[in-house]
């Protein structure tokens, strides 16, 4: 039955999809749970993550690894990613959002739209460096090849028309396990704890000796970490990167933590996933120039009818 | 009183100083294109083609200098032309009295942004890449189109490229030839894109190829595989991409074949280019990709093209990309057009500009006729071969089924 396989395609497209926005939407929902700021620079750290995990690529020559070898520069490409987005994010916030600590919301948003300019241009001076990483350096600006290190291979058999592929496998297989990880740190750890503590009321949370500045970094290390393991697995499974993709990936992941209740980490994935499967859906039932109407019309139901977002808490004023 | 004399005899100096400018001075040309973002790889090259031919000149006509300036019309926060940069442009274009001529743009949405502006000042505008037939042909493009970029009344614009109308009917007749039953059209929703798009979907059913589907992607997607995956369960046999690297044509020939599509992918002049080989990886467009181009690239140019080939080649130590010859032709003509100008002003240079005939330029012997279009109409069918662009044959001049394209 065609059309059963064609369904079946878009639903293992559209959840692979959803699982990579799912890893960046956690970062927003994180910084916005713990300082409420909507932390626009963060879809630009996911893109210069990707153009770390090609500059990893090029600097050990992988481009034509195959196999056991292959796997390997992934795992390097994931440690060496996500530690550098780590770190990032954690000093941009050092840089640009702690002195503003006590600042209205407003000068913080500023301060994250103008760290969110500066990470872009540093992205298009990055692509253009004459390293023979990225193609000579011909064309700063351009969308830059991603070597193919994970196969296209379909495991159902080649004369499947449904694909199910390694890069599946592997969006499926860094995602699942870092949201557990994710969940077990927030919900069982001394750390998540105090996280949880500074975002209920970072008053309180201090004078109970909570260091909450402390808090906060880790907060941005760990969110700006999940950034990094996704823009890898973005462009293992896409195959291009650019300086200007952190554009479009921040808004679906932000719209996916807004729909799900922004704050609330379940509510980012579960909207991720929502955003993926319409995405793909619409791309495939109707017309590609509809989906992003549908994205955002659905986003603008749920927030009509449920403020909160699908699983976020009934938001209290803070005090 | 020596201190009067003396001062006289400055104004006298500073007159005579300001005749001889009159007489001599300084004709300003400028180039709009998008120097920020992806097209700057083409738009280099072209640059490249507009500061040789002036170098051939020796930078002065008939006693007076010819300064060239490269204006970008692309701003980093779109990384593409911008239409507030372009605007801005063409108005400092137009406040400047020294200049004479106005080369660009690279977009024809920029195009329609600058022409009417241009056009009031009787400003001369050459573009080397435009192809959006409604520019300058009536009844090809809006209904509007093109009186509304003439509010003169009279024509000011030209260009060395064969329009879309040309190409777009070039690229069906090739899949219509591959044998192809069934082509699935995709477009990026601009201008060229579109339009292009809409002229290959036109020529295609008279040829009696069956349209699977005609749609416009989101530009800023990050894959088409649900697209993809849409066009494979059409049993589509070909696909057509109207639109350009920006547009991101590098990830929807990537995701069509990553999805497992084979047949024939054909694109127009707006992917000919390093990026989209870049873009899209060497190996996903190797065999059965093919590019079409409003002209020849720069290794098939003979006689006078040849010698342009090996000028550059000497100049900047690299090979010519496809548009560095546009740039080249569309300054040399401009300066032939203020060399023939009796004075050297802008009416007597638009004047000259629209009388050119026969000229012998590097792209072949051609003249601009009444639209301001060039009569050349050798266009290039090029497929992809070891990450290298390769030229396959020769097309457009002679139509297949000796159809009119006009």
């Amino acid at each position: 039955m065609e059309w059963v396989d064609f369904f079946l395609q878009q639903l293992i497209t559209g959840l692979s999809n959803g699982m990579i926005i799912a890893l960046i939407a956690i970062g927003y929902t994180m910084v916005y749970g713990i300082i409420e700021l909507i932390n626009f620079a963060h879809g630009d750290l996911f893109m210069l993550g990707a153009f770390l995990a090609l500059t990893v690529v090029g600097l050990l020559g992988l481009g034509d690894w195959s196999g056991a070898s292959a796997w390997a520069a992934v795992v390097i490409m994931l440690i060496a990613s996500a530690g550098f987005c780590g770190v990032l994010n954690w000093g941009v916030d050092r840089l640009a959002y702690k002195p503003l600590r006590n600042a209205s919301k407003l000068s913080l948003l500023v301060s994250a739209i103008g760290a969110s300019f500066i990470l872009v241009n540093l992205g298009l001076f990055w692509g253009g460096l004459p390293m023979d990483v990225f193609a000579g350096g011909v064309a700063a600006a351009a969308p830059k090849d991603f070597p193919a290190l994970v196969p296209n291979t379909n495991l159902l058999g080649e004369e499947s028309l449904v694909q199910f592929t390694p890069k599946d496998v592997l969006v499926w297989a860094v995602t699942v396990p870092l949201m557990v990880g994710l969940t077990w740190i927030v919900t069982r750890t001394r750390l998540g704890k105090a996280m949880r503590a500074t975002a209920q009321n970072p008053v309180a949370a201090r004078l109970m000796g909570i260091d909450t500045d402390r808090v906060i970094g880790a907060t941005f290390l760990i969110g700006g970490a999940l950034g990094g393991f996704a823009s890898v697995i973005y462009s293992l499974y896409n195959n291009t990167i650019s300086f200007q993709m952190g554009y479009r990936a921040g808004m679906d992941a932000f719209t996916a933590a807004v729909l799900g209740g922004i704050g609330s980490m379940p509510g980012a994935v579960t909207g991720a996933l929502v955003i993926g499967l319409v995405r793909s859906m619409s791309d495939a039932y109707l017309e590609t120039r509809w989906t992003n109407t549908i994205v955002f019309g659905i986003l603008v139901l749920i927030l009509i009818f449920r403020p909160s977002g699908l699983l976020g808490s009934r938001a209290k004023e803070k005090v | 009183m020596p201190l009067k004399t003396s001062m006289l005899a400055a104004v006298l100096a500073l007159a005579s100083s300001a005749t001889a400018l009159a007489q001599s001075g300084t004709l300003k040309i400028v180039s709009s294109l998008p120097r920020t973002g992806s097209a700057n790889a083409q738009t280099g090259t072209i640059v490249n083609g507009i500061k040789m031919a002036i170098a051939e000149v020796g930078g002065k006509i008939d006693g007076y200098e010819i300064v060239y300036e490269d204006w970008d019309d692309a701003s980093p926060q779109r990384g593409n032309w911008d239409p507030t940069v372009e605007a801005q442009n063409a108005n400092k274009a137009v406040t400047d009295p020294t200049i004479v001529g106005y080369i660009g743009t690279f977009n024809s949405g920029a195009a329609k942004i600058a022409m009417p502006e241009l056009n009031k000042a009787g400003l001369v505008m050459i573009s080397p890449a435009n192809t959006y037939s409604g520019l300058t042909k009536p009844g090809m493009g809006e209904a509007n189109e093109p009186t509304i970029y003439r509010p003169s009344g009279s024509i000011n614009y030209f260009r060395v490229v064969p329009t879309d109308d040309l190409q777009g009917a070039v690229a069906a007749e090739h899949v219509a030839g591959s044998g192809a039953k069934k082509v699935f059209i995709l477009h990026d929703r601009e201008l060229y894109g579109k339009g292009i798009a809409d002229v290959f979907q036109k020529r295609a059913k008279e040829l009696g190829v069956e349209i699977a589907g005609f749609e416009g992607i989101d530009t800023k997607a990050s894959n088409y595989k649900s697209l993809s995956q849409k066009v494979k369960f059409s049993k589509a046999d070909a696909v057509f991409f109207g639109g350009t690297t920006q547009s991101n044509g590098g990830q929807v020939a990537k995701d069509l074949r990553s999805v497992g599509f084979t047949g024939m992918l054909v694109v127009p002049d707006g992917c000919c280019e390093e990026a989209f080989i870049q873009a899209a990886g060497a190996s996903n467009l190797e065999g059965n990709t093919f590019v079409t181009f409003g002209g020849l690239p720069p290794a098939e140019l003979t006689g006078r093209g040849a010698e342009f080939r090996e000028g550059y080649r000497k100049m900047f130590g690299t090979d010519p990309e496809a548009y560095a010859v546009y740039g080249y032709e569309a300054a040399r003509v401009l300066l032939d057009a203020i060399k023939r100008a009796p004075t050297k002003d802008r009416a007597a240079i638009l004047k000259a500009v629209s009388a050119t005939k026969d000229f012998d330029g590097a792209l072949g012997t051609w003249s601009f006729d009444a639209n301001g279009d060039t009569t050349n109409r050798v266009m290039s069918i090029n497929s992809v071969k070891d990450g290298k662009f390769v030229f396959v044959r020769r097309a457009g001049d002679a139509p297949a089924g000796g159809s009119k394209t006009e």
